[in-house]
């Protein structure tokens, strides 16, 4: 026993070792009244971002409303780039959606401790970036008051939507996707909103926060039904997570257009989803945790953990691309050669492919190096970078296929138009007030999961003294 | 266990810290004691003796229902009432069927689990005698707490109060009998 013991501590270099999951001396009120601080307090900083966020909204009230106003003519879309922006921020915002639920429900199977405190804050990110991308769509039908032909009532016309299409399969998917997403966040939500509301320092808070807690008063009882139903929310949102960009991406691969039609895409969209996600994590995550300090609980430990995984799964991705360009020579059909060999890498769009390449192939290399897998200001740019490197890839993807298919007379070039930028810009505003929100007025660090943690490693601490100790 | 009725009063003591509670909880059960509830931050593992849950019995049969009635829905939609020929496809295409039979089957499973968590542990419930004791509020925070009921067999005015501050808690409180 002892000699094992001896062995972990000079032999072994890992991460692990390397940094704690927890750090700080603050015990479990000191940690509660410091997690909890933003709540009772504002900042300048945090007003000026908001007023921002706010203009941003603005935009994005009023693109939307000139969108239903005069119709979807106002996009740069045209024939045959029916698909273009709206349909390429949908599938980037949807994407950046999927590392919510990976990092709460599928590492919280894996038994990944260090999600613990950083959970909360991807399922926000989740809830809000679905919010963003269910938008899309639904202006893209052009007359979006229709939306309910989308599900499936006794109309009067006894018509019914056409389940064999993959689009009423993403109504279902996203709608699903959503709805768990919100129960999943508000369960994990309910002991920590107690918290809230016992330390609540105004009666008016105290009855706010009391109302959304629900008069949780930590029994044993209410525990162990907790943790029962957290679980099983958790292997229920798991499969989502698999499920709905390869939904999302059986929308292009039923259709035959070459770039599209292609059996790798549910496994690729999945894994650039669950990439670009863990991006915006970083993107949101690391200003958090220098505004609110959130240095003892989340640690070096966690951004090296999301960094590997960035590198995992941009390895992967630059399989799918490498895959989907061998499959296309391979095939030996002259379009699809045409689309991947000529049209990408040389066509009118070859700037944002080769610009695309080097974000996703390249960017994530950096994680090789421990240095960088710890270094704030690396890791936010390369996610910015990764994040710009998604949404091009599916612009690519969209765009290239659509606007040179099997006819060359009905080639066409797309540019964007005004109010599509506008629809971009405003979606990353809105975005960004409702997390400016939520950081505000919702605890942002899952407080039972964090002191729980904090007991459980105090225990590990002193059972491995104490074998180092005998030894 | 069941939350506990409150009828008879209560006793309850306060402890420092996880392991203290556990620890006490041990010797209660020990010494015969069965109507016994905790209260604390943290999800307390094998503190409190919990009957196996029911709940992924009702998320099971919830899930079914979802999946049977999703997948009805669409045989009805496109085989039954409208059958649309759309290149020579079948109307009963079980294949194409398949995606939204498990997205049904999966919201009603994930409904059920969140809507019977609240149902079994009967929340919202603003109110509750234990919140009458000054102070603990602070369980929410870092104090862990345990009840006794008055009616548990082994229970008695002398005998409880006596059990309870053998165990050194924080202090001891006797809570008189409401009619929630």
């Amino acid at each position: 026993m002892s000699t094992t013991v001896r062995q972990t501590a000079t032999t072994a270099d890992t991460a692990r070792e390397r940094w704690p999951l927890m750090r700080g001396t603050r015990d479990a009120a000191q940690l509660t009244d410091h997690l909890l601080r933003p709540l009772w307090s504002s900042s300048p900083v945090w007003g000026a971002l908001l007023a921002v966020s706010c203009v941003g909204t603005a935009l994005f009230v009023f693109t939307i409303t000139w969108t239903v106003a005069k119709g979807i003519g106002t996009w740069g879309n045209n024939i045959p780039v029916a698909w273009a922006f709206a349909i390429t921020d949908f599938v980037w915002w949807i994407g950046i959606g999927h590392a919510g639920t990976f990092i709460s429900a599928f590492l919280l199977l894996l038994n990944q401790r260090w999600r613990g405190s950083i959970n909360r804050v991807a399922e926000a990110m989740t809830v809000f970036a679905l919010m963003q991308a269910a938008l899309f769509p639904l202006l893209h039908l052009g007359r979006p008051w229709f939306f309910y032909w989308l599900v499936p009532y006794p109309a009067t016309m006894n018509v019914w939507p056409n389940f064999k299409s993959a689009l009423p399969w993403d109504v279902a998917a996203v709608t699903t996707y959503f709805t768990v997403s919100v129960l999943f966040w508000y369960l994990g939500l309910v002991p920590d909103l107690a918290s809230a509301r016992d330390r609540a320092p105004t009666r008016g808070r105290q009855v706010i926060y009391g109302i959304v807690a629900l008069g949780w008063r930590g029994s044993g009882h209410e525990w162990a039904r907790y943790r029962v139903a957290y679980t099983l929310l958790a292997a229920l949102a798991t499969p989502l997570v698999i499920s709905v960009h390869s939904v999302v991406s059986l929308d292009f691969s039923i259709a035959q257009l070459p770039g599209w039609h292609s059996t790798i895409f549910p496994p690729y969209f999945v894994v650039g989803a669950i990439y670009s996600g863990l991006a915006m994590v970083i993107v949101l995550l690391l200003p958090l945790r220098r505004a609110f300090e959130l240095y003892d609980v989340v640690t070096e430990r966690h951004l090296d953990a999301i960094a590997k995984l960035m590198l995992a799964l941009g390895l992967m991705l630059t399989y799918s691309y490498v895959i989907e360009i061998f499959i296309a020579w391979y095939s030996g059909s002259a379009p699809e050669r045409y689309t991947y060999l000529v049209a990408r890498p040389f066509g009118p769009y070859a700037l944002v492919f080769w610009i695309m390449t080097i974000f996703n192939v390249v960017t994530p290399q950096l994680f090789w190096v421990r240095r960088f897998r710890t270094n704030g200001a690396v890791l936010f740019l390369a996610s910015v970078a990764i994040l710009a490197g998604m949404w091009m890839e599916r612009f690519v993807i969209i765009v290239t296929s659509l606007n040179r298919d099997f006819l060359t007379s009905s080639w066409h070039f797309y540019s964007p138009s005004w109010v599509d930028w506008g629809l971009l810009a405003g979606s990353l505003g809105f975005f960004s007030m409702l997390f400016l929100l939520f950081v505000r007025f919702v605890p942002s660090v899952a407080l039972s999961e964090v002191k729980a943690l904090g007991i459980e490693l105090r225990e590990t601490n002193a059972a491995h003294r104490e074998v180092v100790r005998r030894a | 266990m069941r939350d506990l009725s409150w009828g008879h009063g209560t006793y309850a003591a306060e402890f420092a810290s996880a392991d203290e509670l556990a620890a006490a909880l041990r010797v209660l059960y020990d010494k015969g004691y069965t109507r016994v509830e905790t209260y604390s931050p943290v999800a307390m593992t094998n503190a409190a003796r919990e009957s196996r849950s029911r709940l992924p019995i009702a998320v099971f049969i919830a899930g079914l229902v979802g999946g049977i009635a999703s997948y009805l829905i669409q045989w009805y939609a496109n085989a039954y009432a409208y059958p649309l020929d759309i290149g020579g496809r079948p109307a009963h295409a079980i294949p194409a069927f398949f995606i939204p039979t498990f997205e049904g089957t999966v919201l009603c499973a994930a409904l059920a689990a969140f809507f019977g968590v609240f149902w079994l542990t009967r929340l919202p419930t603003y109110w509750h005698p234990i919140f009458e004791i000054e102070g603990f509020d602070r369980t929410s925070v870092d104090r862990y707490w345990l009840a006794i009921d008055a009616s548990d067999r082994r229970s008695g005015p002398d005998v409880t109060l006596h059990d309870l501050r053998a165990l050194s808690p924080v202090r001891v409180v006797r809570l008189e009998a409401t009619n929630a």
